[in-house]
């Protein structure tokens, strides 16, 4: 922001010193190295893929060309719609855990523990198991989900059950379980964030008009979350629908979702399909998001 | 003699001179080689079976130039060496996917003239007959995409003509894994692989060139399908392979899927899986976590691979000597007797015999009882007296080769109607 108004008259210097007290130009000038950053690292990079999606490949090979056959392929195969719809449903299944188990987190931390410190070590330890990598704690729920796994056994034990579960491993439960492990604490950031800017005069105020708890929550808090439950579920949403590798091991293979389908693709040297492929899964994402946000304004909210 | 002496030329240099003299006519390339030889770094990439710290040691150590060993999976290998040709000096592939590398252009033909042991190379990598009566196992046999035309042939050539697209160096004939103490009745056929006792406990690897043809040899087994050829299918044969596949699929036949050598290890391991298609070093690593597991030599053969080496096109001088030479210590016998105390085969076998004692090449190679312990490279018992290698001798195992891993015509197809399978 310029700190001369542009209606002030200009100083009597050369034209670009004029130029530069324009706020117009001032402005474009400062986001001009993160605007550049974006384009080259995050503009280019998807106009290629747009690009590459159109091209044509051999076993081995891929050729600069203009032709619709990845996307003819991709659209007219049962096999794109049955996956696309198996994302869909690992990610609204995740959202709907995710946003029940981040919200109850947030809401214990923000308003049932009374001091500062507390709330910054508790929300420490959630934390805790994001110092290991996803895939290491992805791959524990396999020996403890098994057939033969601590799971099992213990159920078995108990007398529970006569013979092993084998849903518990290799099969959508273990996917989802999976993946409501690794993303709920991005649903429960937003979420703590939005919480914490509540005003808790508020709170009192609708104690005080004779709402019960439940009203409040749904009348008062909710209301208020809206921005951070938005965030939260954008990126839980995302990552949901980009993830190949989680799918991929917790179904045992078994299961497929778009981003094993680009994996497969690339594995197999077919780069313009897995373009394509990655075009339509942009598309999607980007309308799912473009939804989320027509129930929230985020930047009135911020 | 006192003139030379003048010129500070004594006798004993003017004797030092000559016999190098000498020797350098003799021999003309070492004496060059003693001084830029160390300079030398040839890069190989391949896949783990073969590419290893052992082997890159040893060649500085008899050889005397650096070797850099990366080792990647199947994928991987085959698109670094149909992408980046400038990155590795030794692609060390497998003969399916020479099949999709090779038109790529960017490897050179062998001269074979320059092969010391080429006569003795096996049949099978150079006619695809194991011995002269036998015949020729379907598939991407390596015979089939083993000769060139020349140096800068980019097409394979249907018969032995001096030039070689890949040096064999490893090979092998896989069958199913099963776990002997969790099954009640014995194992026979790859139509096992289907048996609904197995509901739900069995797994078959999700590497659509080489799972296809493990799904081939069991419907096949099951009198299913009779294919022309396992390793060249029609749409129509893949069609209805994949359709028996995908039934037992829906109707809860797999328990998983396994991409990775160590995925196949931990269902084995773990009893998610009984009987599934494996790798004979993951049998191994099974079995040395003392859980018994057989690599189940089946009544309707094997399916084989084959691994080989390939120079690249940007290679020459003195680094293609080098290269050369390398190729002609690996296939001297270190190397050979080192893979096959793991269970693999030495493409010049009889050179491997001289570094492995009489009780190894008895149980390795003609598949007779174990006279004495029996352990891999790295020390790990693999056999106790008396055992015997699953599968027999030699001549019994590559014997009895169905077909090899391949690529086929329809290879885009078929991994089209794959993803389809997996997604089912």
């Amino acid at each position: 922001m310029s700190a001369h108004p542009t209606t002030s008259p200009a100083a009597p210097g050369s034209l670009p010193g004029a130029l530069l007290k324009n706020r117009h130009v001032s402005g474009w000038l400062l986001a001009s190295p993160l605007g550049l950053v974006l384009a080259v690292f995050l503009l280019l990079p998807i106009a290629m893929i747009a690009v590459v999606s159109f091209w044509g490949a051999t076993e081995f090979s891929i050729y600069p060309d203009f032709q619709w056959d990845n996307y003819a392929f991709l659209l007219s195969s049962p096999v794109t719609y049955k996956v696309f719809l198996n994302t869909f449903k690992y990610a609204v299944l995740t959202w709907i855990f995710t946003l029940g188990i981040g919200f109850t987190v947030a809401y214990f931390l923000a308003f049932h523990i009374r001091s500062l410190t507390w709330q910054i070590a508790l929300f420490l330890l959630c934390t805790i198991p994001f110092w290991t990598s996803n895939i290491i704690r992805m791959i524990s729920w396999i020996p403890f989900l098994g057939r033969n796994g601590i799971a099992n056994s213990t159920l078995m034990s108990m007398g529970v059950i006569d013979a092993p579960l084998d849903w518990l491993l290799y099969s959508d439960f273990s996917v989802i379980l999976a993946f409501v492990h690794l993303y709920t604490l991005f649903m429960v950031v937003p979420i703590f964030n939005s919480m914490m800017r509540i005003d808790r005069a508020l709170i009192e105020a609708a104690y005080d008009a004779g709402a019960t708890g439940f009203q409040t929550l749904t009348n008062v808090i909710i209301p208020l979350c809206k921005p951070g439950i938005m965030i939260g579920s954008i990126f839980v949403v995302t990552l949901v629908m980009g993830d190949f590798i989680t799918v991929r091991f917790m179904s045992g293979s078994q299961s497929a979702n778009v981003g094993r389908l680009i994996s497969n693709d690339i594995a197999l040297l077919q780069y313009p399909s897995a373009a394509a492929t990655a075009v339509i899964l942009l598309i999607t994402v980007l309308m799912v998001i473009g939804i989320l946000l027509r129930f929230v304004d985020i930047r009135k909210e911020l | 003699m006192t003139k030379a002496t003048r010129t500070g030329l004594s006798r004993r240099r003017l004797l030092k001179g000559a016999a190098a003299g000498v020797a350098a006519s003799a021999f003309p390339a070492p004496m060059i080689w003693a001084q830029n030889i160390k300079d030398v770094t040839l890069r190989q990439f391949g896949t783990g079976v073969s590419n290893i710290n052992e082997v890159a040691q040893k060649v500085k150590e008899d050889l005397g130039f650096t070797l850099e060993m990366t080792a990647l999976d199947s994928d991987a290998v085959t698109q670094r060496a149909a992408t980046q040709p400038k990155s590795f000096d030794i692609a060390d592939i497998e003969y399916w996917i020479c099949k999709k590398v090779w038109p790529t252009g960017n490897l050179q033909g062998m001269d074979v003239g320059r092969i010391k042991n080429y006569d003795k190379i096996v049949g099978i990598f150079k006619d695809g007959r194991l011995t002269p009566g036998s015949t020729i196992a379907q598939g991407t046999s390596p015979n089939s995409v083993g000769f060139t035309d020349g140096p800068d042939g980019t097409s394979f050539a249907d018969h032995e003509t001096g030039w070689m697209t890949l040096i064999p160096t490893i090979y092998n004939a896989d069958t199913l894994g099963i776990r002997p103490d969790l099954i009640d009745h014995p194992v026979e056929s790859w139509a096992e692989l289907l048996n609904p006792a197995f509901r739900g406990k069995a797994s078959i690897l999700d590497i659509s060139a080489i799972g296809i043809m493990d799904a081939a040899m069991v419907c096949e087994a099951m009198g299913e399908i009779q294919y022309g050829d396992k390793g060249n299918m029609t749409r129509d044969e893949i069609d209805r392979t994949l359709a028996i596949m995908t039934e037992a699929k829906k109707a809860g036949q797999f328990r998983a899927f396994w991409k990775t050598f160590d995925e196949s290890v931990n269902l084995m391991a773990s009893g998610e899986v009984v009987i599934q298609s494996m790798w004979s070093p993951a049998i191994t690593a099974v079995k040395s976590r003392g859980i018994p597991c057989v690599y189940q030599p089946l009544k309707e053969g094997y399916r084989a691979w084959g691994g080989g080496i390939g120079l690249s096109k940007n290679l020459s001088g003195i680094e293609l000597d080098a290269a050369y030479d390398y190729i002609n210590w690996y296939l001297e016998g270190w190397v050979g007797g080192f893979l096959m105390r793991q269970g693999y085969y030495s493409a010049v076998p009889e050179t491997s015999k001289n570094y492995m004692t009489e009780n190894e090449w008895g149980y390795w190679f003609e598949g007779k009882p174990a006279t004495e312990v029996i352990t891999n490279p790295y020390g790990d018992a693999m056999a106790q007296p008396g055992e015997t290698r699953d599968g027999g001798s030699f001549e019994e195992r590559m014997g009895h080769i169905a077909c090899w891993n391949a690529v086929m015509d329809e290879n885009r197809y078929m991994i089209r109607k794959w993803n389809e399978f997996i997604a089912a």
